[in-house]
């Protein structure tokens, strides 16, 4: 049979008749590596273009069409000591790259409008000997610079605004765009009547002020979509699929459609769902159902993506996505899950509903008490609308998004991804986690348990003779072995495991059966039922190494130090009993439950929440998704399956499960930023607002007055990134 | 006082050329990676090789 590799899939022709395609490259760290690919990928004749973007990982590629391939440049890639996967731009990270762009052109319009009415009012402020008409001219010039800057620099305000009072609710940018209209017509009407005070500064600055808060907010989203997106292009996932009955090629899954025939290998993850057609094997679900234990497959199994292949070689007819029993019966619960999440109100959208009606209220009743107390409309409207100017939430439109940002960005460096926006919100109160044991609180791959018992000599020879074996458990032999150089002259027995011979002694590695060793086997399973075993022997020598998935290294310390943090942790596992209490007993967990169902994980976070719980679900099984999305708030790590990871509000990545406790660390400290920050933003209204009300508020304090909350907000903000670190 | 009503003007106009030259920048994608940016700027992969270091005078000892 015939292996190819078509990556047509990825290739854009561009325009002008050249060829263009995007990779995810693993590696790229500095300068020197940026010319090394660079350079390395322009020697290729016909290669028009190769340009490393090193804040993203990626590289672009332009080429006249013809004889070049994408495979070539990712074996250049490789040759030059490179990872590297085409990858397609996700739909939302498109979009989120649309929005920071747009974003940054409204900063930049409200930027140039801040600065040059500010150079005008500043004029007009120390200019105390300026004739009333020098004034009007600078008041006028001011409006004509405001109001087309204020019309296109709003349009965020303007819009989100809208939106909700379309839906009859309010948000943050409801006070702020009355507050800018407001201000600037007010303004306006003052400049045509010759008056001494217009307030366009205030009303541009306050718009700089919020679009670099929400600039940031946006920058760090797209970043960390990013990388997502690079993380998963890396995985490369890819199916060998028939072209023809003779001939297969490696396309990438994206490619694959229902009704195509793939071949999966032993030792190879399944990209696709589908029914086998041909061949027999043992097929490992782990990810799937939490089950460790494997299942027998033949002509007629279902096999889902995310499914290991273990030992025969496998055809699969790819089904369209939820057609198999247990595929549907988690689509199903899912979308219930999904429907049934009750909407969480943002804090900011919670402080706004306060603050709208209160500050709405004070400039109301200002108005009415100038009245009161007989001054003119005129002068009354105007010292209400100074009240609004004062009161518009500057610092409050700041308090929440800057520490967001901050704490995203510190969340980032400590290996976690934000998904959703109040992922932070919702994992500061979390009181209770559930963890799903397999691939969750243990690592994804296999490893050796037994290596110390083995001689080290003996564990390199056997880790030499794994390297010629696709088998995984044999695999995880040469991983722990650290094996780099292959025997030669291996031959393989397919089912029963590899031989050579070396200095004239056969050397096998296989099944006991094979190696003649049942009698070690029986004894290393008597012990540890759940234990994969693989026989190795030399001559007359054997041994067994007993292989599973291994506890994450620092797993019984994280779940200590979430603990101590008073958080109860609670394992849900679909695999068997002995299994899951093993793990629960090693890591003192004491709150356990095994071979649990989706249907049945769900309906216990549902009675925690009941019981007033805030749950945190992490897990990465498919069967984990309905009760990912019907926590609080939920985590998986980045080895999960895709429907995990997009139902989940935060993504870890590592070996390790320290991430789960950064993001509570991160979150909890977040949070009481953020209502620090909203008291703060209180305690400036408590100040500048009795100055409005006895219309002392000139533009000068004005602008004083909210450039000065401003800051302050944001720089306590910056306290978000320092969170004592470790298990402590 | 009247030189103002030509200067106040000139200041915005130079401003808004300020403003058009960042949309520009922004336009043509000069913002998108700032990392690579900061490092391009002190590679030397545009400068010609250095001729061969003369060889240094053996010093004869007698």
């Amino acid at each position: 049979m015939l292996l190819t590799r078509d990556f047509s899939h990825y290739v854009k022709e561009l325009d002008s008749g050249i060829s263009h395609i995007d990779l995810a490259v693993e590696g790229v760290n500095c300068a020197g590596c940026m010319s090394k690919i660079e350079r390395g990928l322009s020697a290729i004749p016909d290669v028009t273009l190769a340009r490393v973007n090193l804040t993203d990982r990626r590289l672009a590629i332009e080429w006249k069409p013809g004889v070049l391939e994408p495979a070539q440049f990712i074996d250049r890639l490789a040759e030059l000591g490179y990872k590297a996967y085409p990858f397609e731009p996700l739909r939302v990270e498109s979009m989120e790259i649309e929005r920071s762009k747009f974003l940054l052109r409204c900063l930049g319009v409200a930027a140039f409008g801040a600065m040059n009415v500010m150079m005008l009012s500043v004029g007009v402020w120390a200019g105390s000997d300026m004739t009333p008409v020098t004034r009007d001219f600078f008041h006028w010039l001011s409006a004509l610079v405001a109001l087309p800057c204020a019309a296109y620099a709003g349009q965020p305000f303007f819009q989100s605004a809208w939106q909700a009072l379309r839906v009859r609710s309010v948000n943050m940018d409801v006070p702020i765009t009355i507050g800018v209209i407001l201000a600037l017509g007010m303004s306006l009407v003052e400049t045509i009547n010759h008056a001494e005070h217009a307030y366009f500064d205030a009303a541009v600055m306050l718009l700089t002020f919020l679009l670099a808060g929400r600039f940031l907010d946006q920058k760090m989203r797209q970043r960390t979509r990013a990388v997502a997106g690079n993380l998963a292009a890396l995985k490369a996932e890819t199916a060998t699929k028939f072209v023809s009955p003779e001939e297969i090629s490696e396309v990438p899954i994206a490619a694959i459609r229902a009704g195509d025939i793939v071949l999966l290998r032993p030792g190879e993850r399944c990209a696709v769902d589908g029914i086998v057609i041909e061949g027999r094997s043992e097929i490992d679900q782990s990810l799937i159902t939490g089950e460790t234990l494997h299942v027998h497959a033949e002509r007629g199994t279902q096999v889902y993506a995310g499914t290991l292949n273990m030992s025969g070689t496998l055809r699969v007819r790819v089904s369209a996505a939820a057609e198999g029993t247990l595929l549907a019966e988690i689509t199903r619960l899912l979308e219930h899950a999904l429907q049934a999440r009750s909407r969480y109100v943002k804090l900011a959208d919670r402080a706004s509903r306060l603050y709208a009606p209160v500050v709405h209220a004070t400039a109301l009743l200002t108005m009415l008490g100038w009245v009161a107390l007989g001054a003119g409309w005129h002068d009354a409207i105007v010292t209400a609308i100074a009240v609004l100017i004062i009161t518009c939430p500057c610092a409050l439109g700041l308090a929440i998004p800057a520490v967001q940002t901050v704490a995203a960005g510190a969340m980032f460096r400590a290996g976690v991804l934000l998904n959703s926006g109040d992922a932070i919100e919702r994992a500061a109160g979390v009181d209770t986690i559930v963890f799903d044991k397999t691939g969750t609180l243990t690592l994804p791959e296999l490893d050796v348990v037994n290596a110390a018992s083995v001689p080290e000599e003996v564990f390199q020879l056997a880790g030499r003779l794994a390297l010629a074996s696709h088998h995984p458990v044999a695999a995880a032999v040469a991983r722990a072995a650290q094996a780099k150089a292959p025997l030669r002259d291996v031959v393989e027995q397919p089912g029963h495991g590899v031989r050579a011979i070396v200095d004239g002694v056969e050397l096998r590695l296989g099944s006991p059966v094979f190696c003649d060793a049942e009698r070690q086997a029986s004894e290393i399973l008597g012990q540890d039922p759940e234990v994969s075993v693989v026989a190795f022997s030399r001559g007359q020598e054997r041994y067994v190494f007993a292989v599973r998935q291994l506890l994450r290294p620092d797993a019984a310390a994280a779940i200590a130090a979430l603990r101590s943090r008073g958080i109860s942790i609670e394992l849900l596992s679909g695999d068997r009993e002995a299994a899951v209490r093993h793990a629960a007993e090693s890591l003192g967990v004491t709150v356990w439950r095994a071979g649990v169902t989706p249907a049945d994980k769900i309906a216990h976070i549902e009675d925690l929440k009941r019981q007033g719980r805030k749950v945190m679900m992490v897990g990465d099984g498919m069967n984990d998704a309905p009760s990912l999305a019907a926590a609080t708030v939920s985590m998986s790590p980045i080895s999960a399956t895709h429907l995990s990871q997009a139902t989940a509000d935060l993504v870890f990545l590592g070996k390790e499960l320290a991430p789960v406790l950064a993001a509570v660390d991160y979150s909890r400290k977040a949070m009481s930023l953020m209502r620090e920050n909203l008291w703060l933003a209180v305690g400036y209204n408590i100040l500048a607002v009795p100055i409005a009300i006895v219309g002392l508020a000139t533009p000068l304090i004005a602008a004083l007055a909210m450039s000065g909350s401003s800051l302050l907000v944001m720089l306590n903000a910056m306290r978000a990134r320092r969170v004592r670190r470790g298990f402590t | 006082m009247e030189v103002m009503v030509i200067l106040v003007p000139l200041a915005l106009a130079l401003g808004l050329l300020g403003l058009l030259a960042f949309l520009w920048s922004l336009k043509t994608g000069q913002y998108d990676d700032l990392e690579g940016a900061a490092w391009r700027a002190i590679a030397d992969d545009d400068l010609p090789p250095l001729p061969p270091a003369p060889t240094p005078p053996q010093i004869e000892r007698g």
